[in-house]
């Protein structure tokens, strides 16, 4: 650069050519870039659109059922900590949790409970009777369920009674777990519709009948298996409808918990007493003791009123899994923990895993037919540690992390994938399907970053790039089958549900009497156990 | 912001233009690579912050309106000033640009001691990083302008003082009727 040169024009008129050459300098380098930019682009979009042809997975977006119609009526049974949450989910909070979820948000932009609540479709439904057996929950419910303009809900003493009323049309069943097939089936039997919590039931007699009523009566039965509506579900069937997966061998499920709310620790309420509490009424089929709070408030970590792990957390991953694979009711059971983290009085395990076979099963294949066949599903749990280990369904192609995001990674040693793995088109560290229902779009192969910021919270899932509950998308699909008397709407109907209770409930039997439990798929009966046997633990 | 320019050697020339087409080069990929990739949002990374302004970017975040206006305003700021930088066009008010840019990405993303981010940094920093720095340089690219001797400034420029390149190397600032003399 001599001189710049440019103030001393070359010739008589026009820009002098050093000043042009050296205006016009970024220009050759704007052509690279848009060059480098547009082959880049051209190279990802390539292999994105290979990947995708190959995989042929489609992210589903359901249609929200319609709801028209005359208002179903609703009676709630059970309003403790779930009972809460499901009118929620049906549109009615009671008044003190409105004004603590407004104040939330209103210090916490990003606290998203109250926006959530308040966009909530309307179901079109009434509450008109709230049942519970402590006196506390049951103003509470009538609070929630009041709405302007209206009669209030009316407080039934018993669920008999509230199953005689012509002004129920449909019950929501949040109890302890040894209360939900008593009041599942008398409700069938008197011809109302039923919405019930996991575990579906709490022995293996009370299971087959509350099946044979719902089949009579024709009610639409729901079981609370709300991460059968989460989006990224339903595009994981499609992951396992195209094979994407090869031959899934292993599945691993767990829970990891670590303070005492999760331990099922829940308060118990300063005005619980047996002036306020029906014990008799909580009792119901468990032993003749008296008064106890903590048995009420805690029934999880006692085998008369609840199931455990089993039918708390257990249920639901199991679940999760059977509405991807509809393997249905394992071949053998065995189960094996103990009491390690919560020592305090709880019957319960507090660590405990599960290993169910499936030794006929299969999702496909990418190899030679015979060769591969049969599936392990481990769920794996502990009270006294967090560390979040994810869903993984494990192929031989390649492995999912399902959550409310989904992950596929390839397998290094896949048969399916072994040309794009050889050409370097996919990695075994890298995503080869991502997708994030969150995100109005970037399926496909994603970053790291992608990975990272992932919502990892399965309360809510998306509809059209919105959070919404997904337990209220449950309870909708329920109403929808309601109010259009098709029993097949329901994503978790009793077959599903009988399905859930079987398998959970020869895991808690497997570690009460310490050995591996079989079905027999022929006459849908535990094998090597006897009815005294089950008895003798509580689950005939 | 300085209208008359400062002088420089051939060797400081060709330094600042290099600066400035590497930086101008990097953000416009950014914009555009943001750009091309749909449903790109800035909200993950807000959601993320640390430090002192965490709560303003996450409010940020927490905003979909607000979201619309800060995503349009980052790609399309990235890209007018990787633009302005390589094409030497208004560059001084690119950097500055730039700059701004730059320290919202540090302070949303301070490398404080004790705090992790959601996606792992590439390298070890401590309060400093490459944000900061490369504000930094861009500091020196809009208080060292290149763009009236190598960019598309050179053709608007002629009303305001020009440096020229001596001879020698070194350039001296000289009026636009002299150097039309």
């Amino acid at each position: 650069m001599a001189d710049n040169g440019y103030n001393k024009p070359e010739g008589n008129s026009g820009i002098p050519r050093r000043d042009l050459l050296k205006g016009l300098a970024g220009i050759p380098l704007l052509g690279l870039f848009g060059a480098g930019a547009w082959s880049k682009q051209t190279y990802d979009k390539k292999i994105q659109e290979q990947i995708l042809k190959e995989l042929n997975i489609e992210a589903a977006v359901p249609p929200l059922p319609d709801l028209s119609g005359d208002p179903v009526r609703i009676g709630i049974i059970g309003f403790g900590i779930r009972g809460k949450q499901l009118m929620r989910a049906l549109g009615f909070a009671t008044p003190d949790w409105k004004k603590e979820m407004q104040k939330a948000a209103a210090q916490n932009p990003n606290d998203k409970r109250w926006e959530t609540f308040a966009t909530q479709d309307n179901l079109n439904l009434r509450v008109t009777g709230v049942c519970d057996v402590f006196d506390v929950r049951a103003e509470e419910a009538i609070a929630a369920g009041t709405v302007d303009g209206q009669d209030p809900p009316k407080r039934f003493r018993t669920y008999e009674e509230m199953l005689a009323s012509p002004d129920i049309d449909a019950v929501v069943i949040a109890t302890p777990d040894h209360w939900h097939a008593p009041m599942a089936t008398a409700a069938a039997l008197a011809g109302k519709h039923v919405y019930v919590e996991k575990c579906m039931t709490h022995k293996f007699g009370e299971t087959y009948a509350l099946r044979q009523a719902v089949q009579d009566s024709g009610i639409i039965f729901q079981v609370g298996h709300q991460h059968r509506q989460t989006q990224s579900f339903l595009t994981a069937m499609d992951v396992i409808k195209k094979n994407v997966l090869g031959h899934v061998s292993l599945i691993q499920t767990n829970t990891n918990r670590n303070d005492d709310n999760g331990a099922w620790q829940y308060p118990i309420h300063d005005q619980a007493s047996p002036q306020t509490i029906d014990w008799q009424q909580f009792l119901g089929n468990a032993p003749q003791i008296p008064f106890n709070a903590e048995h009420f408030f805690r029934w999880r970590k006692w085998w008369p009123y609840g199931t455990g792990l089993a039918g708390d957390l257990l249920t639901h991953d199991y679940d999760r899994i059977n509405c991807l694979l509809q393997m249905g009711i394992p071949d053998s059971v065995i189960s094996s923990g103990g009491i390690y983290t919560h020592r305090d009085g709880r019957e319960v395990p507090d660590v405990w895993q599960v290993v169910m076979e499936f030794p006929d099963y299969t999702t496909g294949t990418s190899q030679e037919a015979g060769k591969e066949k049969g599936l392990t599903f481990m769920y794996s749990a502990t009270l006294g540690n967090q560390y979040n280990r994810g869903t993984l369904l494990m192929g031989h192609d390649a492995t999912m992390e399902l959550g409310n995001t989904l992950f596929v990674y390839p397998d290094a040693r896949s048969t399916r994938y072994k040309d794009m793995l050889g050409n370097d088109l996919v990695k075994p560290d890298v995503p080869l399907y991502a997708y994030n229902p969150s995100s109005k779009g970037g399926d496909g192969i994603t970053s790291a970053t992608a990975a990272y910021f992932a919502n990892k919270g399965l309360l809510y899932t998306y509809r059209d790039g919105k959070r919404v509950d997904s337990t209220h998308l449950h309870m909708r699909e329920w109403l929808a089958a309601i109010r259009q008397n098709k029993p097949d709407l329901v994503s978790c109907g009793i077959n599903e549900g009988f399905q859930e209770a079987i398998s959970a409930l020869m895991a808690c039997a497997s570690y009460k009497l310490g050995r591996r439990i079989e079905w027999d798929r022929e006459t849908e009966r535990v094998k090597n156990v006897t009815e005294e046997e089950l008895g003798e633990v509580g689950m005939a | 912001m300085r209208t008359n320019n400062p002088t420089y050697s051939t060797g400081q020339l060709s330094a600042l233009v290099i600066l400035r087409m590497l930086i101008g080069w990097h953000l416009l990929y950014e914009g555009v690579a943001k750009l091309w990739s749909s449903g790109w949002s800035a909200a993950g990374y807000l959601n993320d912050s640390a430090g002192l302004f965490a709560g303003m970017f996450k409010a940020m975040a927490g905003s979909e309106g607000l979201m619309t206006v800060v995503n349009f305003l980052n790609v399309w700021g990235l890209i007018l000033i990787g633009l302005g930088l390589i094409l030497g066009l208004a560059s001084r008010w690119a950097a500055l640009g730039g700059v701004v840019l730059l320290v919202l990405y540090y302070l949303s993303h301070p490398p404080l001691i004790g705090v992790q981010y959601a996606l792992p940094s590439e390298g070890n920093y401590l309060w400093v990083n490459k944000n900061l720095i490369e504000a930094a340089a861009l500091l020196v690219v809009m208080l060292f302008p290149t763009e009236h001797i190598v960019g598309l400034a050179r053709f608007f420029g002629r009303k305001s003082a020009q440096p020229v390149v001596t001879a020698s190397g070194s350039t001296q600032p000289v009026s636009q009727e002299k150097a039309h003399a």
